[in-house]
């Protein structure tokens, strides 16, 4: 195939031989298309692959947060929780019965579903494949979770709720 | 598997022998070496005006980027409400989207003046004449659909310029008698350019659009392949065995290869130093600015519809210049019924005439419409 087209070339351009000479620079003009090609696809692919990843470094971003205040978590009745977004992911505030508090990430270690406060039980509860976890220190107690929840330091500073990685 | 195990294919490179059988496996159920064979028989004119073949092909290379920039900015851009918000974000929070949206929207003007130039070539070359008649139907179909691309794409991040330039355009069909303003609100989707016309324009654009443009380039390139290239008229008088050609492949690929080369670097260097700008959110309670005007490719009958305004007040005023515009559009389109022949004459000249009146009038009109405009874009 190669040397169909080597035949066919317009004069200027001598069929390679045995001694290989003309290979040599039919091998360097290879090297060099291929080389500036390179430069091409870097130009090109860099800057796609920045604006391809734009949201991804942008929520990094976001989850490099150590504290979140949360002004109106102080009006939490007892034995009630909520959700809020710790960085980008959800995490669960809980108001214990005994006034106590505790912070855990709101994401099941089975698949990734939201997890929710069963007052009833008093447990964490995941919906998805029925994992329970325990409400004070977020170790898993039945069903799939492979892993316990992480624990968040809760703080009450100037009557605010202060949230932060331990 | 036999061949592959012994002694010599393996001292030969076995990555050579496995790729040239995998080859014969999808070339016995694809035939693609006959297409490989059709592309080296394949020969290209040689003349004093091959220049102008390149045209199409660079016209087609803006096409892809086009597609490949639509593409990605479709990753980011929401129609609707959200509009200006999401080409704000494009252009100022996502990295590098400043860069892709400037590529797209230079490499459609980039388009549509090498579409222009194409044209005009294949006009002046005589390319409509037979058996190339459809080839010119389509490409005449082509440029005034890259038209439409043009005109729907230009609403989409529905800022202040762009919001009143086609609220201009959309009351354009509105003069027709009886069915106009019914059109009109139809294709705006109310009596007003809302978000409505927003996501109408964006069906448009990114479906529509592309659904009848792709099929019907198929068919123009297609008929390019059986016919040939146009060869022109002074070309044709010489005997046959003075004419030169050089093979489609390699030599006309690669030489098509470096001009679609430089048609990346122009474009690159027009979109990384001009970026292409985002003016503030379109706002109906505000005057229109005072430098609006259409996009460079619908100077000329912005232009026009000025002028005989100006001499026909009222609606008859656009009315004369549809009329116009629609006429000469039918002569251009039929130009192959009216200058037939393969050899000089009359009526070639005539057609030649023609074109270069119609070349004068759009230059002539479009520079004086940029001319009258006010200071605010100069």
């Amino acid at each position: 195939m190669s040397e169909e087209i080597i035949s066919k070339l317009p004069q200027g351009s001598t069929p390679k031989n045995e001694s290989g000479e003309p290979i040599e620079r039919r091998a360097f003009l290879k090297i060099a298309a291929s080389a500036v090609g390179a430069c091409y696809a870097a130009a090109i692919g860099y800057p796609v692959y920045r604006y391809l990843a734009s949201p991804v470094e942008t929520a990094s971003l976001a989850a490099a947060v150590n504290e979140v205040t949360l002004p109106d978590a102080i009006k939490l009745p007892l034995n009630a929780a909520m959700i809020f977004k710790f960085g980008v992911k959800p995490a669960i505030l809980i108001h214990h019965p005994d006034n106590s508090w505790t912070a855990l990430t709101a994401v099941c270690t089975h698949l990734g579903c939201t997890v929710g406060y069963e007052p009833s039980r008093q447990v964490i509860y995941c919906p998805c494949h029925g994992g329970t976890y325990n409400a004070t220190t977020g170790a898993n107690i039945s069903g799939p979770p492979p892993k316990p929840l992480t624990e968040f330091k809760v703080a009450i500073t100037n009557g605010q709720i202060v949230v932060s990685r331990t | 598997m036999d061949k592959l195990s012994s002694p010599e294919h393996k001292q030969s490179g076995g990555i050579n022998s496995l790729s040239s059988k995998i080859y014969s496996w999808v070339d016995e159920r694809l035939g693609i070496s006959g297409i490989a064979k059709l592309a080296t028989k394949k020969r290209v004119p040689e003349h004093r005006h091959s220049f102008w073949y390149y045209w199409g092909g660079i016209t087609l290379f803006f096409f892809i980027v086009m597609c490949v920039t639509g593409v990605l900015l479709l990753l980011y851009y929401r129609p609707g409400d959200e509009a200006y918000e999401s080409v704000r974000q494009i252009t100022y929070d996502i990295k590098f989207g400043w860069l892709i949206r400037s590529t797209h929207s230079w490499a459609a003007n980039l388009m549509l003046a090498s579409a222009f130039v194409h044209m005009f070539s294949a006009f002046f070359m005589k390319a409509y004449r037979s058996p190339r008649e459809f080839i010119w139907w389509s490409g005449v179909i082509l440029l005034l659909l890259t038209m439409t691309f043009g005109f729907s794409g230009y609403l989409l991040p529905m800022d202040s310029l762009s919001y009143f330039a086609t609220k201009v355009g959309l009351a354009i069909p509105g003069v027709i008698p009886v069915v106009g303003p019914w059109i009109s609100d139809l294709i705006r989707g109310g009596p007003e350019i809302s978000a409505f016309t927003v996501s109408r324009f964006f069906a448009l654009h990114v479906v529509i659009m592309p659904a009848l443009f792709i099929p019907l380039l198929m068919f123009h390139l297609g008929l390019v392949q059986k016919e040939g290239m146009s060869i022109p008229e002074s070309e044709l008088e010489k005997p046959v065995s003075e004419r030169r050609s050089i093979p489609f492949f390699p030599n006309f690929a690669m030489q098509d290869l470096a001009i679609w080369l430089i048609a990346l670097n122009v474009l690159a260097l027009f979109a990384a130093i001009f970026p292409w700008g985002l003016g503030e959110a379109a706002d109906a309670l505000k005057p229109a600015p005072m430098d609006i005007h259409p996009e460079w490719y619908f100077m000329s009958s912005f232009q026009t519809l000025k002028l005989l305004g100006a001499w026909f007040p009222g609606e008859i005023g656009e009315f004369v210049s549809l009329g116009l515009f629609g006429l000469g559009l039918l002569l251009w389109f039929f130009i192959p019924f009216f200058d037939p022949s393969t050899k000089g004459g009359k009526r070639g000249r005539l057609a030649t005439y023609f074109g270069l009146i119609v070349l004068g009038i759009l230059i002539l009109t479009t520079a004086w419409g940029y001319w009258v405009l006010p200071a605010a874009t100069h």
